[in-house]
């Protein structure tokens, strides 16, 4: 049986999954997401809550052949590591592309989209992916 | 009371994927001279009318300039909602960021119901009891694999913000008018997947009836004249119905020039009218008068007048033009399409 996350669980991140909502260090600027308490780089206290651009470009990518049981109608997909116009880096599946047309330097841009779908009666999860932009 | 508000921001979506009408008649063995449109928009499996609604919106912010949280209402008009019971306007207003202190609903109305949202966003803007507010039309319909809609069923979303108006607004409201009757030309029943509908009722006695009636009220109401509108848009199942009604309400071909497009992205609903809107507000000159008429089965029809702004100047280019999504498309055959649109049981 696939794993699903419970609905509490997916409320409680529904934040961070639907907006791009990043963390920024006031003691030696790193930008991250997603925002968490302390600075992933100097683990200062010192750090604000930032909205994060949309738009960036890809610097790794994945594809993802063999995807967990919720994910099979998306399959194959992409996974990619994209950095944001600001800096910060962000873990998401890529959409709207063909395996063939994905490369390292792509310029993306995010867009709010179905993540999945826990069975015909279950809910639906939301969140950010990364398109090609043009 | 007269009505106080005016569109300060608004904005469409469309998915990147399209299926030409030719490739849908030759799945079925339908002559391909004798298809309705060009192609139509087709979304991708990861899209629904939530998606769209939330891009549509965001764009619409982009001209609107405010924060997020400044929306006091969210009403979303669709026929294609994700769930039966459990409201998009929530997830969508939560992923812009404009919870907690907000009115938000779903609507349903068949292609009319965004038309009706901006409607009662109107009204709200206009009694103060909110300053800003956002109406969405969104859908992602499906026709019956082969059936008539199949041709012409088809998805996007169109957003608009209403405030009072103010120095940078795009366009005043001036009037409204709403004709509504029992009369059932095409319905869906709950857990049934596609819609049925009456050819015989289709045409006179729904959409033209409909939409001839909130024109013409409108018109009189105001005391307005075809010839007194720049540009207009009517509810466009197909191409050859708004033409027809543009004919019998005395428009002419320039007028609805900018507004009609189903020919290129097929009939998306409850954004039809609202995307032609939009594509409208991306070519007007301020002082120009715009009348759009939605039609929804069942039957009803919006009749809303706006002026446009000296505002669109500066804040049309602040989204991506309607021509933009139009020129953005990548084509898929039948089969992926199917796929796209769950049309195989692979249970
Ligand atoms: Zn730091």
């Amino acid at each position: 049986m696939a794993y699903t996350k419970s609905v509490p669980r997916i409320w409680r991140e529904r934040i961070r999954k639907y907006r791009l909502l990043g963390g920024v260090c006031n003691d030696c600027g790193k930008v991250f997401y997603p925002s968490r308490r302390f600075c992933p780089r100097c683990g200062s206290g010192n750090v604000n809550k930032v909205t994060l651009p949309r738009t960036g470009k890809i610097l790794y990518f994945t594809v993802i052949r063999n995807a967990p049981t919720e994910f099979k109608s998306f399959e194959p997909y992409i996974l990619a590591l994209i950095e944001l116009d600001n800096g910060a880096r962000i873990l998401a599946q890529l959409t709207d592309i063909d395996l063939e047309e994905v490369y390292e330097g792509m310029p993306v841009e995010a867009v709010f989209r179905k993540y999945k779908e826990q069975g015909r009666d279950g809910v639906i999860e939301y969140g950010i992916k990364f398109r090609p932009r043009e | 009371m007269s009505i106080n508000a005016a569109i300060v921001g608004y904005g469409v979506y469309l998915p990147v994927y399209r299926i030409k009408d030719v490739e849908i008649a030759k799945v079925w063995g339908r002559d391909v001279r004798r298809v309705p449109i060009k192609e139509k928009t087709v979304p991708g499996p990861d899209e629904d009318s939530l998606t769209m609604a939330f891009e549509a919106s965001l764009n619409a912010l982009r001209r609107a300039k405010i924060p997020p949280i400044e929306i006091e209402a969210v009403f979303v008009g669709s026929e294609s909602p994700p769930y039966a019971v459990k409201p998009s306007a929530t997830v969508i207003a939560e992923a812009l960021g404009a919870t907690p202190k907000l009115y938000a609903v779903d609507m349903e109305f068949a292609c009319r119901a965004g038309t009706t949202a901006m409607g009662i966003v109107i009204g709200m803007v206009s009694s103060g009891i909110i300053k800003y507010g956002l109406a969405i039309g969104t859908d992602t319909a499906q026709g019956r694999p082969g059936d008539e809609l199949d041709y012409t069923a088809a998805a996007g979303a169109a957003a608009y913000i209403f405030s009072n108006p103010g120095k940078d607004t795009i366009a005043t409201v001036e009037g409204t008018y709403s004709y509504v009757t029992d009369t059932p030309d095409f319905w869906r029943r709950e857990g049934e997947t596609f819609p049925r509908h009456t050819f015989r009722f289709t045409g006179e006695p729904a959409y033209f009836t409909h939409i001839i009636g909130a024109a013409k009220g409108l018109m009189e109401k105001m005391g307005l004249k075809p010839s007194d509108f720049n540009h207009v848009v009517f509810h466009q199942p197909n191409v050859k119905f708004p033409l027809r009604v543009a004919k019998m309400l005395g428009f002419t071909m320039e007028q609805i020039k900018y507004g009609l497009l189903t020919g290129e992205i097929g009939n998306t609903y409850a954004a039809a009218s609202p995307i032609g809107l939009a594509n409208i507000l991306d070519h007007a000159k301020p002082g120009e008068r715009v009348l759009i008429v939605s039609f929804g089965s069942g039957s009803g029809s919006d009749a809303i007048s706006f002026i446009v702004q000296d505002g669109i100047e500066s804040r049309r280019h602040l989204a991506p033009y309607v021509e933009y999504y139009i020129k953005r498309k990548k084509y898929v055959n039948y089969s992926t399409y199917a796929k796209f649109r769950n049309l195989l049981k692979m249970r």
